[in-house]
């Protein structure tokens, strides 16, 4: 995990492994996720790794009809919208992130529900992509595991 | 930031002139920059010499991607027979002319060039809906684009924000595309010069005519909320709350402020300009304002020694009608959070207090992405010179009026305050 830079590249990697990672500053304390090679706060180049507990709250949402054509590929068009987001994470940061589990309503969904990490494979051999998503956690919990 | 910025030399607008923005099957960018030039040429008062132009600068997005074709500098300097002068291609996705007209002012004050033109071309509408949206969505952060935002997408999870944080909903964003409406049929260059009413009235018609059932709207408002009329493209944000595809091309001339009477008694003069980079949703430090926006602001101000109530009017950049309200709080026009209340008791309005998107704005002028900063512009130049026709501001003594564009999630962002002396 150390040897890993502190890039876009690694962060993903980390998605397909089923850990969402940041970087933290070894001078500041300040934590990015995604990861950053340079500390915004402190502009230091010390860092580690964390991994971020997965918890958070929805911060805002859109429910999206007309999407590019990966998500058209996944079958998502006018009749068959999906949500994206932003979670603000417990550790602080926010993160993009794909929305699942929510009211299929969006004038129903609260700012500020607890929510909680899951990651989604898609595709398969040299096309697997793993995306970053987020659910509510009371939809979690409902699912059988 | 530093202390106050200054130019080395003044700069002044002579010359102005853009195409009527629309979706043309049979004009390309080459033909509508042609048709911008051609208006600029009759605008100069005294005349231009095109072979007195010492560079060119001009803003395009994305022709690479809509058209397979880039490197626009040279192609646009030889349409207009100024070749070998240096042409320069800026890019700043939706902000990319405001850019040139940037690098434009900052070629004149350093001295080293004395008459400029500067301008903006776009051609998006040859491409399908989802094919636009996926070449503007390249502007956005990697982050957003790995998860499936579009750039209507980014505008409703904004709302989404801004309505859970100050109790505002989309009825005020309504009043906002009501209003951007309303000044539309004023301008004669609008690619949409329909209001709000307008349009809903030829829906009825159309219905009585074919026999079928009528809808029973019966304000503006009940039209919006209608999801047959104005469906959902990426809620909250609506069909109405968004610009269209457009194609079109803007320029502006710039000189030395020290040679401006050689083309007119009447130039506008650069009073501020300022620009910004800002975060994308992940990292901004809030969601409900613009980091840039506010930047570009501070230097704009800070350079004219003007303040917010100093503007007449402005043109911001409403590629979203969510857009439009960060604009006018991030600008200082009015408190954050208070946008929304400015905007439903009318204090927007042409005939209100602060004009803001006089021409229609991007939702009804059009907005061909590349073309839109100068355009905006050249709204200022019409309003200023009193050539806005029914649309001109209706205040006395009308000097001051300013244009914010802007590019991406707030990425880019540009602030110009022009001042008729
Ligand atoms: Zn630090």
């Amino acid at each position: 995990m150390g040897n890993r830079a502190f890039s876009d590249i690694s962060y993903q990697q980390f998605l397909a492994e089923e850990k969402l990672m940041g970087s933290k500053c070894n001078q500041c304390s300040a934590v990015f996720v995604p990861p950053r090679p340079i500390c915004t706060e402190c502009l230091k180049s010390d860092l580690q790794w964390v991994e971020a507990s997965g918890k958070g709250k929805l911060a805002a949402f859109t429910c999206i009809s007309i999407g590019p054509a990966f998500m058209i590929a996944e079958g998502y068009d006018r009749k068959n919208p999906y949500f994206v987001g932003v979670v603000e994470l417990d550790e602080g940061p926010r993160v993009d992130v794909r929305l699942e589990g929510l009211a299929s309503k969006p004038d129903e969904i609260k700012v500020g529900t607890p929510m909680t990490v899951k990651f989604l494979h898609r595709g398969e051999g040299d096309a697997e992509k793993t995306y970053l998503a987020f659910e509510p956690v009371q939809a979690q919990r409902s699912v059988a595991r | 930031m530093k202390n106050r910025r200054k130019l080395g030399r003044g700069v002044a607008v002579v010359g102005a002139g853009m195409s009527k923005f629309g979706m043309y099957k049979d004009k390309d960018s080459k033909d509508l920059f042609f048709e911008a030039y051609q208006e600029l040429l009759t605008s100069v008062d005294k005349g231009l010499d095109p072979t007195d132009i010492d560079a060119l600068y001009v803003g395009n997005f994305s022709n690479d991607f809509f058209m397979h074709q880039s490197h626009w500098g040279p192609i646009l300097s030889e349409l207009i027979g100024v070749t070998p002068i240096p042409a320069t291609r800026t890019e700043g996705a939706c902000a990319s002319s405001a850019l040139a007209f940037r690098e434009g002012v900052f070629a004149i004050a350093s001295g080293f060039y004395d008459v400029v033109l500067v301008g903006g071309v776009e051609e998006m509408s040859k491409c399908s809906t989802e094919q636009v949206a996926e070449g503007l969505a390249l502007a956005a952060v990697p982050y957003e684009n790995q998860v499936g935002f579009t750039f209507p997408g980014v505008f409703g999870t904004i709302a989404t924000a801004y309505f859970a944080k100050y109790g505002a909903s989309h009825e005020n964003l309504m009043d906002i595309t009501i209003k951007s409406h309303n000044n539309a049929p004023l301008n004669p260059k609008a690619q949409f010069p329909y209001t709000i009413r307008d349009m809903m009235n030829q829906k009825i018609e159309k219905a009585k005519a074919k026999g079928g059932p009528v809808p029973q709207w019966q304000t503006e408002k009940d039209f919006l909320r209608d999801p047959r009329a104005n469906p959902p493209v990426a809620w909250p944000m609506h069909l109405y709350d968004c610009c269209p595809i457009s194609d079109g091309a803007s320029c502006m001339l710039l000189v030395a402020e020290e040679i401006a009477k050689n083309f007119t008694d009447d130039p506008l003069h650069v009073a501020g300009i300022g620009q910004g980079s800002g975060r994308g949703l992940n990292s901004a430090p809030t969601l409900t304002s613009f980091e840039a926006t506010k930047r570009a602001a501070e230097e704009a101000y800070g350079m004219s020694g003007l303040t917010p109530k100093d503007i007449q009017f402005a043109e911001v950049h409403d590629c979203f009608s969510m857009a439009e309200l960060l604009h006018i709080e991030d600008l200082g026009f009015f408190k954050a959070g208070e946008g929304y209340k400015a905007v439903s008791e009318g204090l927007t309005r042409l005939d209100g207090p602060m004009p803001i998107n006089t021409s229609g704005g991007l939702k009804c002028k059009g907005h061909p992405v590349g073309a839109t900063g100068v355009s905006q512009l050249i709204e200022v130049w019409n309003q200023l010179r009193n050539k806005a026709g029914k649309r001109r501001v209706p205040k006395r003594d009308l000097r001051i009026g300013a244009a914010h564009n802007l590019g991406g999630t707030g990425g880019t962002s540009t602030f110009t305050i022009l001042e008729r002396r």
